[in-house]
């Protein structure tokens, strides 16, 4: 892993350490009499405070995730340095993208 | 590989680490059948309130308490690795990595009572 990624790994992972706090707790208040739809759809609905939130959630994530799958597949599979890297921007867009796409459904629902 | 060789791999710290590695890679995994089923709210709260009653099931609930594991054991685990990297902290590392791996599975454990 070269220097750069290093910081970004390290960054993404600092800033989510209370986001994932927030989310843990979340899951919590939201499980203490059943999860359903209309509940979670009621508290994200039109609120760019949680779209803001779990928007930073989504590209930290992507990003720190990304980093961590490119060097999983440096190490363990046959891939080269390289190849390895495509592979893990390819993945990090996608948790990018269904990333966004779920904040917007929620959000927009 | 000789078991000379293999001997680090009992130590607590190497373990930490494996657990920190596949705990991360679990959730990656996990994360776009996450945001898939969120994204079900585009087509209306019905086919979302559908999956979260397909979800009710005791081995749903399990998988979904373990992830909670994963998700605090990984964060734990990170969070030492930053400290040993950042501040002059070096002490008591093994019972760091040991108490981290307790608490994730105690909150999780929690959590699965909770939702039963």
């Amino acid at each position: 892993m070269n220097v750069r990624l290093y910081v970004w790994q390290r960054l993404t992972a600092a800033v989510m350490v209370p986001l994932v706090l927030v989310h843990v707790a979340l899951i919590f208040y939201a499980t203490r009499k059943g999860l359903t739809a209309a509940d979670i759809l009621g508290r994200t609905r039109g609120s760019l405070a949680w779209a803001s939130f779990y928007g930073a959630f989504v590209i930290t994530v992507a990003v720190h995730a990304g980093i961590g799958v490119r060097s999983v597949l440096a190490e363990w599979s046959p891939l080269n340095e390289r190849n390895a890297g495509i592979l893990a921007s390819a993945f990090a867009v996608l948790l990018l993208v269904l990333g966004l796409r779920a904040v917007a459904a929620v959000v927009l629902a | 590989m000789t078991a000379r060789g293999l001997s680090h791999r009992s130590s607590v710290l190497w373990i930490a680490a494996l657990v920190h590695r596949l705990s991360g890679l679990a959730l990656a995994m996990f994360l776009p059948v996450h945001f898939l089923t969120l994204g079900l709210a585009i087509q209306g709260e019905a086919p979302l309130e559908s999956f979260l009653r397909w979800s009710d099931q005791p081995l749903v609930k399990l998988a979904e308490s373990g992830l909670v594991f994963l998700l605090i054991v990984h964060m734990l685990g990170g969070l030492r690795v930053l400290v040993i990297e950042n501040l002059a902290w070096r002490d008591g590392q093994k019972e760091l990595a040991t108490l981290a791996a307790g608490l994730s599975a105690v909150i999780a454990f929690v959590l699965l009572a909770r939702m039963f």
